[in-house]
Formats: C-alpha cells, structure tokens, sequence
C-alpha cells in the first residue's frame, strides 16, 4: 500500500457565480504523507478542500479520494476521511464527551467501541480532565486539540486540515505540529491547508503552492527551496581576495561578493552540498577560515519567487 | 435501518434542557395564555354565549374549555413553525458541515429535528392539559378512565403529525434562508393568517363566506377539529354553535394533517438533499 496515491485530482475547476475560484488543477498525494496546500486566502484552498471532502459538489475534473469517486460514490469517501475545519466548528453548549460521542453516533460507531475511542483520543489530546466542561469554556488551543480527536475518532484515511493553526499563539501553533506529526506516523494521510510558510516547511512531505486558483509549483520543501538556487555562503577567512580567487574551480558557484569582513558565495545548487568543496578549496589554498554560515532560503522565498509578491497574513 | 436521526434528537434535548431561559419560556407561555387569554375571554363570551341556551341533549361547553383546545393547537402551531431555527443557528456556526460531511443519509437530519419539535410540543401539550385543569378546563367530560386515555392518545396522534408538517417546512425554510431574521420574519407573516382564520378561538360557521372556505384548507382547523373531538366528545355546543362531527370527519381532518405532512416531507428531502452548506 506504501507509494500508492490517495488523493488523485485531475484538472479540477470550480466557478462561483462566474468568479473561477479554482481554475483548473491537478495533483497528488502519496498514501501515508503530509501534503500541503500552501497559499494566501483565496487562492482556492478552501474550494479545493470542500470538494475533496464532498461538501461542494463536482463541477469540471475528476476527483478520487480513498479510491472512491466524490462526485459518484460521496458516502464511500465520506466514511475514509475525516475533517478538521477552518474555524473552531464546535457547538458551545456540549460538552467535550458529548462532542466527541455526537460524532461517533454520526458515524454509527458501535457504542463500547465508540467509548473505548473517545477515551483514547481525549487522554491523546490531553483533554481527559476537561470532558464534562462545555466547549465554549475551552482556549482556543483546546478547542483545536479536541477537533483534531474529533476528526481521528472514525480512524480516517485520509485527515483533512484546514488552516490547523490560524489564530492560535506560537506556543500553542507548535504543539499543534507535535500532535499533527504523531497522528501522521501511525499511518494517517495528512492533507493540510495553510498561509503560513513555516507551517508548510516544517510539516509537509511534499507542498503545493497555490494562487490565483492555479498550482504555481510542487515538491519537496527542500526542493522547492533549492530549485531556487540561491543558497548563499558566507565565510569569513584570512585573506578573503585569495580566497575568492581559490573558489574559481567549483562550477555551481554563480557569484562571490567581498564585503569587509567576508565573502558572499551565491551557489546555483544545493549549498548544503557543495559547501564541504568550498571550505576544502579554501583550506588547500593554505587560507585559514574563521567562520562559516550558509543561508537557505525559506519558503517566503520561494513563494516570493513564483508568485512574485510576499504571502501577508491578511488576517482573515 | 439506520438510526442515527436519533443521534440529532439527542443532541437537540440536550440542547432544549440545557437553555434554561428558552425551556421555561416554552413552558411557561401556553400556561400564560390560559391563565390570561382564556380565562378573560371566557368570563366575556360565557355572557354572550349563554344567551342562547344549548339545544337539549347536546352538551354545553364553556368559552375556556373550548378555547384551550385551540391553545394547544396554537402552542403547537408556534413550536413547530420554529423549530426548524436550530438549523439555521448550525448552518450559520458552521456546524451543519460535520452532519453533511458524515456518511449520515441526510434526510436523519430533518428526522432528528422533527422527532424532536414533536417531543417538545408533547410536553408543552401536557402541560397545558395539567394546567387547563387546574384553571377548570372541562376536558373528557363524563368519560370513563379507558376513554379518557384513548382521548389523549388521539391528541397526542392529532399534534404529533401536524407538528411533523410544519417542523418539516420550518426545517425547508431554514435551510434556504440565511439568516434568523428572514425565519422570524415569515413565521409571523405565516401565523397571523393561520391561527386566526381558523376554529381555534371562535366557531367558523359564522365567517363570511371565502373565510371559511380558506378556513377548511387550514391544517390548523383541522389539528383544532381533531383535538376538540377527542377533547369533548363528537356532539357538544359552544359560543353560540353546536358541533357534531362523525368518526369519518375526525379521519378526513387526520388524513388531511397526513397529507400535508407526506407534501412537506417531500419538499425538505428535496432541499436537504441539494443543499450545500460550506
């Protein structure tokens, strides 16, 4: 099962009231892996996600998720996913257990099983001692947590996270990745939307970077990064004008700049690698060094690079 | 079969009990309207009314007992018509997604919703009976025991399936409305018309002519009808008027309350089934 695609998506449009909001893409994901959508609001996030998960209905492109067709078999793919939704979805005069058993009944989970499960996942998300207090009485990190337990309660295939961490404080935003990765290496798909690189970056196997309703770019977030190509060296040495003049054999190296303390090496491919070549070009030209760093570039970036305009929180 | 309308019933008595305000204020108004309403008008229309005596034979009803039936039918009436409004709460907090989003069929929704609206009517309904007693309704007068529980169970069928209807369209309006206020808005628009060009606060033999033709397509005339039947017997005489009516008419105004139901029903799997809610 290990390589196999469970989300395939082919030439995906969708129009509302003659605005496109998603204009024609295809992609991927690979069964057991975080993939993310990465983009500001409105680029098609939220459109692309509630037709994966059968919410809106197929208009233009095929969609499988699961093995199931949405636009044929909608209650297949509903029984494989689950869902995390954008904004805190919970109803504020239940409390945590009765959230919990609500979406277990939905699902028709049989009730010892159903409570062995709401057990587990509330002692997971660290919600045990809080299952008789109403969800409105929740922080936000909270309320989040319990929608994640809520979304894993049906053991999906497939978990679906829509913007898992907007509003939430960079604390609170980091466990929230833990929590994510845990639920992942037991083998749970993840597709994750999100407007906050580092989110991308940090979680993602693969990423999709989304705008104007178009996929601009995928991959790796390595590769994404060093497709741009340019990672940066900066050495401080002894004599930084010999050094410079030792670095003329290595090829992957496309400018060196002098500042008064150092050089800037702009490298075409990935610095990480080629960086050992420098330091020993360097060393055998008999030039002690002081001090290296190597700067990647982030996913601000790379998405500056192919959209070209900065992704801004626009706070929505 | 599934069950797990049962499971959006759950959640709407938790609901029901939970605010506290919106329960005693559900129980409290049909009570209110008997103790005020019913008994002012009754201690008038019994003026009136006992100017002309009640044909012998035929048993006199005083104007409360006559009326409370048409209270029951009223509190019934405003119940179900709102009773859809916790759909458009979820559909407007976004909650309405985890319910589309499950493999739940969505018709369990509208199921859970309706068998819920008519749980509430039920209770308001024994409320007002308990209560109307206590005020001096004359309900079940002469009945034995066996016929007096009979009575009730065909109250209980009346209100029950013309709860259904109207919570089944309340439910269809919710859905295709966006807000709370276009709700509030058409339920009055709707409630005006309905309870008063019926036979819940006065007889209809006396309305003029397109009146009582609008009056007999009204389902709830019908609800009236079916409760003043088991309530007090098929031949009694109040305000003025003497009704008789046959088991074939109690059955009619029953099968009418059925159809309507069967009609709305049919509208809200429609709308339930094409709505898209993200």
């Amino acid at each position: 099962m290990e390589g196999e695609d469970i989300i395939e998506v082919q030439d995906l449009e969708h129009t509302f009231d003659g605005f496109a909001a998603v204009r024609g893409i295809s992609f991927t994901v690979r069964r057991g892996e975080i993939f993310s959508f990465l983009g500001p609001n409105g680029a098609g996030k939220s459109t692309t996600i509630n037709i994966l998960t059968t919410l809106l209905p197929l208009q233009k492109g095929t969609v499988r998720v699961a093995g199931y067709d949405v636009a044929r078999e909608p209650g297949r793919v509903r029984e494989a996913i689950g869902i995390v939704f954008q904004d805190d979805v919970l109803d504020r005069d239940l409390t945590v257990w009765e959230t919990m058993e609500f979406h277990g009944r939905l699902y028709a989970i049989p009730r010892d099983e159903r409570r062995r499960r709401i057990d587990n996942l509330l002692r997971v998300v660290e919600l045990g001692p809080r299952r008789d207090e109403r969800t409105k009485n929740l922080s936000g990190g909270m309320k989040r947590r319990l929608q994640i337990a809520r979304g894993l309660m049906t053991r999906p295939e497939v978990l679906f996270l829509d913007e898992p961490t907007q509003g939430l404080d960079p604390q609170t935003r980091m466990r929230m990745w833990e929590y994510i990765r845990g639920v992942n290496v037991t083998g749970t798909t993840i597709f994750l939307t999100t407007h906050y690189m580092e989110e991308a970056d940090m979680l993602s196997d693969r990423i999709s970077i989304i705008d104007g309703g178009k996929i601009i770019v995928s991959g790796t977030p390595e590769e994404l990064k060093n497709t741009l190509g340019e990672d940066v060296v900066y050495l401080e040495t002894e004599d930084n004008t010999k050094a410079r003049e030792s670095l003329r054999g290595i090829g992957e190296i496309r400018s060196v700049t002098e500042s008064p303390r150092g050089i800037s090496i702009t490298i075409s491919a990935d610095g990480s690698h080629c960086l050992p070549r420098i330091v020993d070009a360097v060393r055998g030209a008999g030039i002690g060094i002081s001090s290296v760093n190597l700067k990647k570039p982030t996913m601000d970036d790379v998405f500056v690079h192919y959209t070209g305009r900065e992704l801004r929180d626009e706070g929505a | 079969m599934a069950w797990e309308f049962l499971t959006v019933y759950w959640r709407e008595m938790i609901r029901f009990v939970r605010f506290r305000t919106q329960l005693f204020a559900s129980l409290l108004q049909p009570a209110l309207w008997m103790a005020f309403f019913g008994v002012a008008m009754s201690s008038n229309f019994s003026r009136f009314a006992s100017a002309i005596p009640a044909p012998a034979g035929v048993v006199p009803v005083d104007y409360l007992t006559f009326m409370a039936a048409g209270v029951i039918a009223m509190t019934t009436l405003f119940t179900s018509l709102f009773g859809g409004i916790s759909l458009l709460f979820d559909k407007n907090w976004g909650l309405m997604r985890e319910m589309l989003a499950s493999p739940m069929p969505r018709t369990h929704i509208m199921l859970g919703i309706s068998l819920s609206g008519i749980t509430k009517s039920f209770i308001q309904v024994a409320i007002i009976m308990a209560f109307g007693l206590l005020l001096g309704v004359q309900f079940f007068p002469g009945f034995p025991a066996v016929q007096i529980a009979l009575s009730v169970l065909g109250i209980f069928a009346f209100v029950g399936v013309f709860s259904l209807g109207f919570l089944l369209f309340s439910s269809t309006i919710s859905m295709r409305l966006e807000s709370p206020e276009g709700l509030q808005g058409i339920i009055t628009l709707l409630t005006l018309p309905l309870f008063f060009v019926s036979n819940a606060l006065y007889p209809i033999q006396a309305f003029p002519p397109l009146l009582q033709v609008l009056s007999i397509y009204n389902p709830l005339t019908h609800l009236v009808s079916g409760i003043r039947y088991f309530a007090l017997g098929n031949d009694f005489f109040a305000v003025g008027a003497r009704y008789s009516s046959t088991t074939a008419d109690v059955l009619g105004s029953f099968a009418y309350l059925v159809i309507f139901a069967a009609v709305m029903y049919l509208l809200a799997r429609r709308t339930f089934q094409k709505a898209v809610v993200t």
